[in-house]
């Protein structure tokens, strides 16, 4: 089927070299979705070794050192490496796809924030074995301050070794991949439609897509700053976060949480959308209120940045700032709560299928309605100063984390899996692997509400017999074995579906928007034309339009692909490793082979 | 003013990529000066030791570098109206004399910072050197990259190379170049005139 | 809905225009100067001076960056983010003690 393609595409050396300097988008999209998925099990083997530690009290598994490590890593592992990336999967494979258009509109910008994902993911991870090479103790050096590294617990006096310079090298690294690929999607929803696709007809998930997109570039700046003055005052002794020269620590906290706190809806918002686009086609309805549900998005997008504070009620800001505080953060329920309604309403009276991808829909709303409750305790400060820093915080998050965005991000990938992979998943394994997870979940998570009320401290790596808690956190750990066991099995599916999925087709489900026409999976140019938009659900509506041929009536031209991407991330990845180990020379020498690709990039003929 | 290539693609909103996306990096700049200035304020007067403000900065001096970066950005639009008009001398004057002006601008720095350390004032000293030098250090690293493109546009047009095709990215270099401009004339006010 | 990139010329500044503002520039800058040294303006000094700049900054973005010519999207993906990096500067400040008396 794909003879028609330009014969452009320089001959590839292997499958791996066209891999490493492919600029296709849906390839990017695979790469971004099985590092991120390998990183999520890194993260969920962090969790267990955590829960099997606070099993029960006084337990000794493992030190405390170590312990401060797994969580930290854990944190910053799932939000930076997992999570994040798991949602960019789906904007490279999907959005192009849902908006007509044939690629993203940076394609080599692309792949370089893939390629500098996964060298700053390699360089955080590589902490752990990174020991020796820093004169320290012991083999690991991986961060150990929380994954929010509060001053001045992360200054060079009370964390002399190498941990943090990971931490903070490595998000910044990270941070550089997010910008950039905030910068190619912005552009490209805005800029790459096709015609007839208006703003108000483009389908939820790309439009939550373009929210997310905007909080990241503006999100992210604030905390390179952040981490820009802590890096100075462990590099070069500066004084942003020295209480003795007069600086404050609040200072990191405000900086920190100011991109704190949009980044939950960075996590967040995805996961609704992709919620929204499962929901109307498994209830064979279109979404209740799509206007409503898209300007509740751009609102929660704007209203996240005026409560950051609200992560410091327990500093001492004082009467006023946190009023206004616990004010915005209870306003901010409400564009929440709308979508809820919203989709409730595009389940009531609808012909509803449980496929696996709808059963981890609704899953979603169940469990982000219960995160979102608790999220709204915590908004009454004097509350707050109950919860904060227990336990509850925790069954918070990850009712918000894992029963939301992990939750929509599996029913995407089940809904999804056939478009990219021409295969459907096996819809009973997947319905053992939704109910183990939900009721792992739940065991693991719910509990966390009683010991954090009932006095457990977060962040502490064990706790005395006294507190009687032992039976509820055995409890948590074995819902957090289930979760393991969940994802197991939906390993196990993912393998099989390989040989035993059954052929896909191009819409397996039914389904009302532009990536269905297309065959599973798509060819290399995407589209054979580009369509002509002529309502929301075009698959659906009565105004049919016009058919897309099979095959292209002309040649498409598929860029080639590029290796300056990848030498380019490299060289900036070599700056932070140079600068891990305080190498001037080899910081230089990074830079000039970044410099060089960059100028490479840019006068190389690359016709998108 | 954006003539695209002939066989550029075309735009949901007929509005160049590159320009678009620029504009949206420009915007995410103003939260990353956003932050290194308002640190900046909130830390002023906060210094539990000297060199203070008053002290050390030198009105006068920076005056005239103002000035200078402030005609750099009149070098800049006159070169991008040549490159328009396929006027291959005036681009290169132009663009040569932004360049000029940037690396004076530079000068300029390097000379300020130079004679503060001389009076004892440095990046470690306290606050006011920790906050000046890192918001004045990022600003003048972004005047030397500009320096650098512009400098690149330069040897591009002596290779023939930058024809009223062309004239896409001179514009974009000219909203780098008049937005690192425009953050001085916040940082001139905001450090050095409101002490 | 598509149209091939276009020129966003809708009248462009001539260079006379650019010769203007440049002339405007200048003569803010000597006036910024001016109120810093001259001690009568002591007590209106920091309104002044933010009037001052921000009439620069204006003109710069809106002429020589084009904004005012161009077309509105380019002013909205612009405005949005430098509107809040505004509004977390002022809530920092506040939270920080500033604008209070005493």
């Amino acid at each position: 089927m794909a003879t028609a393609v330009a014969h452009e595409a320089p001959a590839t050396r292997s499958v791996l070299w066209s891999w490493i300097t492919t600029t296709d988008h849906k390839r990017i999209g695979i790469l971004y979705g099985v590092t991120a998925f390998a990183f999520f099990l890194l993260g969920g083997l962090e969790a267990l070794v955590i829960r099997l530690q606070l099993a029960r009290s006084e337990n000794d598994l493992v030190s405390a050192d170590m312990f401060n490590q797994l969580f930290t890593m854990h944190g910053t592992t799932m939000v930076f490496l997992a999570i994040m990336p798991l949602s960019a999967a789906f904007f490279n494979y999907i959005v192009p796809l849902q908006i007509g258009a044939r690629d993203v509109a940076f394609p080599r910008l692309n792949a370089f924030s893939y390629w500098v994902f996964l060298f700053g993911g390699l360089i955080l991870n590589s902490s752990f074995i990174a020991g020796p090479l820093f004169g320290a103790g012991s083999l690991s050096v991986a961060p150990n301050a929380g994954w929010f590294g509060y001053a001045n617990l992360t200054s060079r006096a009370y964390s002399p070794g190498a941990n943090i310079d990971f931490w903070v090298l490595g998000l910044q690294i990270l941070g550089v991949a997010s910008l950039a690929a905030g910068f190619n999607f912005i552009v490209t929803i805005v800029n790459l439609r096709a015609p007839g696709m208006r703003l108000m007809r483009l389908p939820v998930f790309t439009w939550m897509t373009l929210v997310t997109q905007f909080i990241v570039v503006t999100a992210f700046p604030v905390i390179t700053i952040a981490l820009v003055f802590l890096m100075f005052d462990r590099f070069f002794g500066t004084n942003f976060y020295s209480v003795s020269a007069g600086g404050d620590l609040l200072l990191w906290q405000h900086l920190f949480w100011l991109f704190g706190h949009p980044e939950v809806y960075i996590l967040i918002l995805p996961a609704m959308g992709i919620v929204s686009e499962v929901l109307p086609t498994f209830s064979r309805k279109p979404l209740f209120g799509y206007a409503v549900v898209v300007y509740s998005g751009l609102l929660i997008g704007v209203m996240g940045w005026g409560v950051w504070s609200h992560h410091m009620f327990s500093v001492g800001l004082g009467p006023i700032p946190d009023s206004v505080f616990a004010a915005t953060t209870m306003l901010i329920a409400i564009p929440t709560g709308v979508k809820i309604f919203n989709w409730l309403a595009t389940m009531w009276g609808g012909q509803l299928r449980f496929t696996t991808a709808m059963l981890f829909a609704v899953g979603f709303i169940a469990m982000f309605i219960i995160g979102g409750l608790s999220g709204v305790m915590h908004a009454a400060p004097p509350a707050d100063l109950q919860q904060t820093d227990t336990y509850f915080v925790v069954g918070h998050i990850h009712y918000v984390l894992f029963g939301g965005a992990i939750q929509g991000i599996f029913a995407g990938i089940y809904y999804w899996w056939p478009k990219v992979t021409g295969r459907l998943m096996n819809e009973r394994l997947g319905r053992v692997h939704f109910t183990l997870s939900f009721i792992g979940m739940n065991l693991a998570f719910f509990p966390m509400h009683f010991i954090g009320l009932l006095g457990m401290p977060r962040r502490v790596y064990t706790y005395g017999p006294e507190l009687g808690l032992d039976t509820l956190n055995l409890v948590s750990t074995v819902g957090a074995l289930l979760i393991g066991v969940s994802v197991l099995v939906f390993l196990v599916n993912a393998w099989r579906t390989r040989r035993h999925g059954d052929i896909a087709g191009n819409d397996p489900w039914g389904a009302a928007t532009l990536e269905w026409t297309i065959p599973s999976p798509p060819p290399a140019y995407n589209f054979t034309v580009i369509p002509e938009v002529v309502s929301r659900l075009p698959r659906w509506s009565r105004t049919q339009m016009k058919a897309i041929p099979d095959v292209p009536p002309e040649p498409v031209h598929v860029p080639g692909g590029s290796y300056w991407p990848i030498v380019a991330a490299a060289g900036l990845a070599g700056m932070a490793v140079g600068a891990l180990f305080h190498t001037l020379w080899v910081v230089l020498a990074a830079a000039a082979v970044l410099v060089v690709a960059i100028y490479a990039w840019a006068f190389e003929p690359f016709e998108v | 003013m954006t003539h695209a290539p002939a066989h550029a693609h075309a735009t949901s909103t007929g509005l160049d990529n590159k320009k678009l996306a620029f504009w949206t990096f420009i915007g995410s700049e103003c939260l990353l000066f956003g932050s290194l200035i308002s640190t900046y304020l909130i830390y002023k007067g906060r210094s539990v030791r000297g060199p203070t403000p008053q002290e050390i900065l030198n009105i006068p001096l920076t005056s005239v570098s103002t000035f200078d970066l402030l005609m750099s950005s009149l070098a800049m639009v006159l070169a991008l109206a040549a490159v328009t008009r396929g006027d291959r001398l005036w681009a290169r004057v132009w663009l040569g004399t932004t360049a000029l002006l940037g690396a004076l601008f530079l000068g300029f720095q390097a000379y300020e910072f130079t004679a503060f350390v001389h009076e004892g004032l440095t990046i470690t000293t306290n606050l006011f050197g920790s906050t000046f030098f890192t918001l004045t250090g990022f600003h003048g690293g972004h005047v030397f990259v500009g320096v650098v493109w512009l400098l690149t546009l330069l040897v591009r047009s002596f290779q023939g190379k930058l024809g009223p095709d062309k004239t896409i990215n001179v514009e974009i270099a000219g909203l780098y170049w008049h937005f690192v401009d425009v953050v001085w004339i916040v940082i001139f006010t905001v450090v050095y005139l409101i002490q | 809905m598509s149209e091939p990139p276009a020129a966003s010329g809708h009248g462009h500044p001539g260079t006379g225009t650019y010769l203007a503002v440049a002339a405007v520039l200048t003569i803010i800058t000597v006036v910024e100067v001016g109120v810093f040294y001259v001690p009568a303006f002591k007590a209106v000094l920091v309104p002044t001076l933010l009037v001052l700049s921000t009439t620069k900054f204006a003109l710069v973005v809106m002429f020589y960056m084009h904004l005012k010519s161009d077309h509105k999207l380019f002013t909205l993906v612009f405005s949005l983010p430098l509107m809040l990096a505004l509004g977390v500067g002022i809530a920092l400040l506040l939270l920080y003690g500033a604008f209070v008396r005493g």
